[in-house]
């Protein structure tokens, strides 16, 4: 039982940047717009995050640049998406690829640079709950902000005007256009959005996942997280499921690589990509493929006049 | 303000606008190229003249940038089938490494044989290996409706693992320092130079002829067009005849068998043997390679000996320029991005309107 806390805990990060980035993507399908450079837009979050965390020497601030970065590099997508009504499967994939690149330029100086851990946050009487209290209410302001994060996103969904608006550009932007919806500049908001987050979750693997800053080192996390919007299939809820279990299995293959239980170690690290796969075909087994995709996902939008 | 441009289709395209639009994408993305490595504080003229003029003008230089064309010149041939019909094989990575590790496979369970249908069997080896990774994400999407954008690219992922695991394990060279890689092939295993003391081989002519089958079978075949059809207007390809599953399946057997080719052609003709990293990135390379050659057979083998100069060029700048070479995998996005933005300029004209759209 005392590892249970602990267990708890590492599952949480591993969870966290994923349902970071997944929310962001989740809130730009629901517009109707699909971005493939979650991955690229993650890996910037991460190589900035870190270069400004050890430039200003606070890693908080560096939180909060690779945020930033992430974003600008998705203003980037919603110019060639938005003005030019590029294919934004073609135009996602261009970002992941120069985002690694650009990655990799930002991190060049700072590879194998440690950096000190951010000093936990407990929630006061709640932490002190036996068992679970310490694992789910003390953590990084990050893992705290995630939480909000998901009520945020599933409240401004569903319950606001915004949300509305946002969902409807998304189910037919046709139709959203001829009622005079400003489709693109709704748009524009839900994809800085998926920038904005996609940054964080890098951010939060290089600075405190890690706590280094390695060439690659989202590997396919971004790819995972845009699985799982496909998995949540419309629902916040299903999407934090999604995330949680994913970082159970991550941290389920380290377990069993470290105890040496007999299994190559590459078929382990291949299991999040394998159960990614897996957790698409029994969505689609249980009988709800493709049912909550915006129904004009990853389609340009061209006004007529 | 961004909002108060407007796209307006253009009636028609001049075949002067579609030869053009790629050349300005790739003098645009170089320029900013050229701004960046400035800001790192490197001269782009010499950056100009190693990434563009030594590759050209050097012999052995153009021998390799032939050599790099190679595989992606097969890679995105395939490709094109694939994106031609919309369906969206980004994992051509993943199988151009099975097309390795199932050749190299042939390769190292032969070794010590000799004989002329050693290569003859790797290839074909090469092949299937690269269709069977191609036919998991076609036929998840065909069978239950999975989105082969997210399956394709998680077996890049897999894929680099098993060949990890392979030249550690099972496949490991004993004599070999305990290096993670394969025995090393022997000549009957090894593409041979197509002429004395050169290192061009005939990988590069099995590159031109799926080149020109792929112009025929575009050109002149009822399959050429029911590919088209299916990507242009899916329901209307439906309506024709056209079963939009067995062209799924068909267009990513096409492109895994090409891209599982280029593997094994990469294994055999450069490598020499299984080693982990022997992939390069070129599957992915080869997308932009497609769109840059505006996804014609013809483009495709311009714009993979253009993207062979650059990559050549990019080697040689990692040691005499100290440029990473992660300029130039942020050169390749940006290329993409140029080449996508003009292929919109080119069906629409951008229109400034004073009520926001």
């Amino acid at each position: 039982m005392e590892m249970l806390p602990f267990i708890l805990a590492t599952v949480f990060t591993a969870a966290t940047p994923l349902l970071i980035a997944a929310l962001g993507e989740h809130v730009t399908e629901r517009a109707g717009v699909l971005n493939l450079g979650v991955e690229g837009m993650m890996i910037v979050g991460a190589a900035t995050g870190f270069a400004a965390a050890v430039l200003t020497d606070s890693s908080v601030f560096g939180i909060f640049a690779g945020a930033l970065a992430g974003m600008a590099l998705s203003a980037v997508f919603a110019l060639m998406v938005l003005v030019f009504a590029t294919n934004q499967v073609a135009t996602g994939l261009a970002l992941t690829i120069m985002g690694l690149g650009l990655a990799g330029l930002i991190g060049q100086g700072f590879v194998g640079q440690p950096r000190a851990a951010i000093p936990p946050v407990s929630i006061p009487l709640l932490s002190e709950i036996p068992v679970l209290g310490k694992a789910i209410f003390t953590g990084d302001f990050v893992f705290f902000l995630s939480l909000v994060l998901i009520g945020f996103v599933a409240w401004g969904l569903n319950r606001t005007r915004f949300g509305l608006l946002l969902r409807a550009v998304g189910e037919s932007h046709g139709s959203a256009h001829a009622l005079g919806l400003p489709v693109k500049r709704i748009r524009l908001v839900a994809i800085l959005f998926g920038g904005l987050l996609a940054g964080l979750a890098g951010a939060y693997l290089s600075l405190i996942y890690t706590r280094f800053w390695s060439p690659g080192m989202s590997a396919g996390r971004g790819w995972i997280a845009l699985a799982l919007v496909v998995f949540a299939g419309g629902h916040v809820w299903r999407l934090v499921l999604g995330a949680y279990l994913f970082g159970g299995i991550t941290v389920a293959q380290l377990h069993a690589q470290a105890g040496a239980i007999g299994l190559p170690s590459q078929f382990l690290s291949a299991l999040p990509y394998l159960m990614t796969i897996a957790a698409l075909l029994f969505l689609s087994i249980s009988g709800r493929k493709g049912a909550g995709a915006a129904g004009s996902l990853g389609q340009p939008f061209v006004p007529e006049r | 303000m961004s909002f108060n441009l407007a796209l307006v289709p253009r009636r028609e395209i001049s075949l002067f606008r579609q030869v053009l639009t790629p050349v300005i994408a790739l003098v645009v993305a170089l320029l900013i190229g050229g701004l960046i490595v400035w800001l790192m504080g490197r001269s782009p003229a010499k950056a100009f003249d190693v990434f563009l003029r030594e590759p050209l003008t050097d012999p052995w230089a153009l021998q390799e940038v032939l050599l790099k064309s190679t595989p992606l010149m097969l890679i995105s041939i395939g490709l094109i089938f694939c994106f031609r019909a919309n369906r969206w094989n980004i994992g051509a990575e993943g199988q151009f490494l099975l097309g390795g590790i199932f050749g190299g496979g042939v390769a190292i369970a032969t070794h010590g044989l000799s004989g002329p249908w050693i290569l003859p069997l790797m290839m074909l080896a090469g092949v299937a290996g690269g269709m069977l990774y191609a036919a998991i994400p076609a036929a998840l999407r065909n069978r239950f409706g999975i989105s082969e954008i997210l399956t394709s690219l998680m077996l890049v992922y897999v894929a680099e693992l098993l060949l990890d695991y392979l030249v550690r394990g099972p496949w490991r060279d004993p004599k070999g320092f305990n290096f993670p890689q394969s025995v090393p092939f022997t000549d009957a295993a090894q593409l041979q130079p197509l002429f004395e003391g050169g290192r061009l081989h005939s990988g590069f002519v099995l590159a031109l002829l799926a080149v020109i089958v792929a112009i025929l079978v575009f050109k002149r075949s009822l399959f050429g067009f029911a590919v088209k059809a299916s990507g242009e207007a899916p329901r209307a390809a439906n309506f024709a005849g056209f079963n939009e599953k067995r062209i799924t399946l068909v267009v990513f057997l096409i492109s895994g068998g090409l891209a599982g080719l280029a593997g094994i052609i990469e294994v055999s003709g450069q490598v020499g043997q299984l080693r982990p990293g022997f992939g390069q990135g070129l599957g992915f390379t080869a997308i932009i390679v497609a769109f840059l050659g505006r996804l014609s057979p013809f483009g495709a083998m311009l714009s993979s000996l253009v993207i062979a100069v650059l990559l050549i060029g990019a080697e040689s700048a990692q040691v005499s320029l100290k440029l990473p070479f992660d300029l130039t995998r942020f050169f390749m996005g940006l290329l993409l991005i140029a080449v996508l933005a003009g292929e919109s300029l080119n069906r629409y004209r951008l229109e400034f309107r004073k009520e926001p759209a």
